[in-house]
């Protein structure tokens, strides 16, 4: 169990989910991208759980197969008890009610055709609520809560600048009042000032309306200022789960570590030694036989660690790391291994 | 006025407008700021300030035929640049300017092996062999640290990661040694572990082969690791310039602040309410002639209606001079 405080909104366990590729004359599968392999995390009511990595980790992908909007290749996902991994579409449209998602580039994600209030309304049409008049006052409630004026209803998506358009995708993903919503990078399209503004909008809702938001995100420091968890990916694998203070102040992981050396600050004070990597993620087509990280960082240990088995482990009170001997201080690893002999 | 012996490079009062629809647009208004040999300056600010425009504005690489220079001077080693022409501007761009662009994949043509391409810049500036021209294109790869680059010539842009392209177009730039690169958002595509990656590699060749650079970037952070000096933009005009260092203890202009303040920083804690700046850029069209910032900010005083004059508050540290954005 990750989280025992009280029962989840959703979880998912050994969550799956592999693309194949397909070569030769036929056609036929010659391998998979293991996209996400092996994730298992929960979300409480109320709380925000970031999850970073670099891009090519799995990240966006574990937010789409959590909306059910792909397929798990295996594990399960339950939202509320119910489990939906393989839920039909008909069984799953209650449930869109509950989970919503924003996606990064908002210019994309609105149709260029439809007036600010069709897309507002949309949801409302589709799930069947209130009559032609409520559905107006809603909308003109929801841009009211996002901050747009009431006059923008009428108007195109493309009207509006970056950020305002943000709005209203978020405007959209709270017209049905969900349970949660998933951030896929929202607000990593947009210049700082107006990415602030965002990003308190965003804590300022769920405080109103008590949402779960999977926060989504390459940037640390961003996800680190939303965030009530952190679990930190790579390739297709969660290498560290806690809290986002300790994520920041006690970095158990190797590339927890590296990843916030390397992000460049305008404080002298709060710059790490650099930590440089070498090389790149490997591809997640291929993917090293043993400790993933190991492998990039031509780690001594790496060849005790092919065919390894190495799941999170809690090294301290919801603080979770992989058990993987490349990445973990010699401690923390001799810590891990007392604990499983006992 | 002439170029000083210490500056490679010095913009004077550089106007850039654009021929559109709704007239002749100012996109860079009265931008001055000085390249020191050796140096690295950061122009910063977020998108639309005119801060790439200014930069294409010295290697004259702007949109033809609608944009124009219609204003100021660009001094590179003495010469107007402004004032160059077409054989000479384009004698400086490559050989003496090196520029390297964001997205490495559109900077890179996709139907040509690597080696082809970084050893053409050889060819045509060097005028040498094309044996020699291909080692010297295979030293370059390897001086930007790409493993096994006898290999990496044969391949194709697309077999590369992001990260190992913008080597290659970093080993283009500085193929003909320039004494100026212009690097117009080099990390911006790139994740933080790879953008860390590129940005010591350009450290560690300026101080290897003495050059200057200009770094343009929206990320404060990244100025402040690798600049020397900081030309803050808005709204097409420079709103401060000093020293990193001065800049980050001791912002003085209202934007430079709210930028600062605004950035989520990892001591912070969670969920607090971040700084904001109200308002979002005016668009091109609707520039006021005033205070930019002022206009941003709602602020209508007549004080605020003439341009605002750069001021020099301490020796290097220069700022718009608006009654409500500055206040000593």
């Amino acid at each position: 169990m990750l989280s025992t405080v009280n029962t989840p909104l959703l979880t998912c366990k050994d969550l799956r989910v592999h693309f194949p590729v397909r070569g030769g004359v036929m056609l036929r599968q010659t391998g998979a991208v293991h996209a996400v392999d092996g994730v298992s995390l929960s979300i409480q009511p109320g709380e925000t759980l970031g999850l970073v990595g670099e891009s090519g980790c799995g990240k966006s992908t574990i937010g789409k197969a959590l909306v059910r909007l792909l397929k798990p290749t295996s594990g399960s996902i339950h939202f509320q008890n119910t489990d939906i991994t393989h839920a039909s579409q008909r069984a799953l449209r209650p449930l869109r009610r509950d989970i919503q998602m924003i996606f990064q580039d908002p210019a994309e994600s609105l149709d260029p055709r439809m007036s600010v209030r069709s897309i507002i309304e949309e949801p409302y049409v589709i799930h069947g609520l209130g009559t032609r008049t409520e559905r107006v006052q809603w909308v003109n409630e929801m841009l009211d809560r996002v901050g747009l004026p009431a006059s923008s209803a009428e108007r195109y998506s493309f009207e509006f600048s970056g950020g305002q358009r943000q709005r209203i995708g978020i405007a959209r993903a709270l017209a049905l009042k969900p349970k949660l919503i998933v951030c896929d990078e929202p607000v990593s399209a947009l210049d700082v000032s107006v990415q602030s503004q965002i990003l308190n909008l965003l804590v300022e809702l769920q405080k109103d309306f008590g949402l779960s938001y999977l926060f989504i995100a390459h940037d640390l420091s961003v996800v680190k200022h939303v965030s009530d968890r952190v679990a930190v990916m790579y390739l297709g694998k969660i290498v560290e789960l806690a809290s986002s203070d300790a994520i920041y102040q006690n970095p158990r992981h190797a590339y927890t570590e590296a990843l916030l050396s390397a992000i460049p600050s305008t404080d002298p004070k709060e710059r790490r030694e650099k930590i440089l990597l070498e090389g790149d993620v490997p591809s997640p087509i291929d993917p090293p036989a043993g400790s993933a990280f190991g492998h990039r960082m031509n780690h001594p240990l790496y060849e005790e660690t092919i065919g390894e088995e190495m799941p999170l482990k809690e090294i301290s009170p919801e603080h979770w790391v992989t058990a993987d001997p490349c990445c973990i201080s010699k401690e923390d690893w001799n810590h891990l291994r007392s604990k499983a002999s006992r | 006025m002439s170029a000083s012996t210490e500056n490679i490079l010095e913009v004077e009062q550089l106007i850039t407008s654009f021929e559109t629809d709704h007239g002749l647009l100012r996109a860079v208004d009265h931008v001055s700021f000085s390249v020191p040999e050796g140096k690295t300056v950061g122009i910063v600010g977020e998108s639309g300030c005119g801060k790439s425009v200014t930069a294409m504005s010295i290697v004259r690489l702007l949109p033809q035929p609608s944009g124009k220079i219609l204003g100021g001077h660009v001094y590179f080693k003495g010469q107007d640049l402004t004032r160059a022409t077409d054989a000479e501007i384009r004698r400086v761009r490559g050989v003496e300017i090196g520029v390297i662009f964001q997205e490495p994949m559109a900077a890179l043509n996709p139907v040509h092996r690597i080696g082809k391409q970084v050893s053409e810049i050889f060819r045509i500036h060097k005028k040498i062999s094309k044996k020699d021209a291909w080692t010297a294109a295979t030293d370059m790869l390897d001086m930007v640290r790409i493993p096994a680059p006898e290999k990496r010539m044969m391949d194709y842009p697309h077999h590369l990661s992001g990260g190992m392209r913008q080597r290659v177009v970093i080993a283009m730039a500085l193929a003909c040694r320039p004494a100026l690169v212009i690097a117009d958002e080099p990390t911006t595509a790139l994740d933080v572990t790879v953008q860390a990656q590129i940005l010591e590699l350009m450290k560690g060749l300026q101080s290897e082969m003495g050059m200057s650079t200009i770094l343009i970037t929206h990320d404060l952070g990244v100025i402040a690791e690798t600049c020397d000096d900081v030309v803050v933009m808005y709204a097409g005009r420079v709103v401060e310039k000093a020293s990193a260092e001065a800049l980050f203890a001791n912002p003085l202009h209202a934007y430079t602040k709210g930028l600062l303040n605004s950035i989520p920083r990892l001591d912070t804690p969670s969920k607090s309410i971040l700084h904001t700046i109200p308002g979002m850029v005016a668009s091109l069209e609707n520039y006021s002639h005033g205070c930019r910032f002022c206009q941003r900010m709602g602020r209508t005083s007549p004080l605020t209606r003439e341009r605002p004059r750069s001021i020099e508050v301490s020796p290097g540290h220069w700022v718009e001079n608006c009654i409500e954005c500055y206040q000593p």
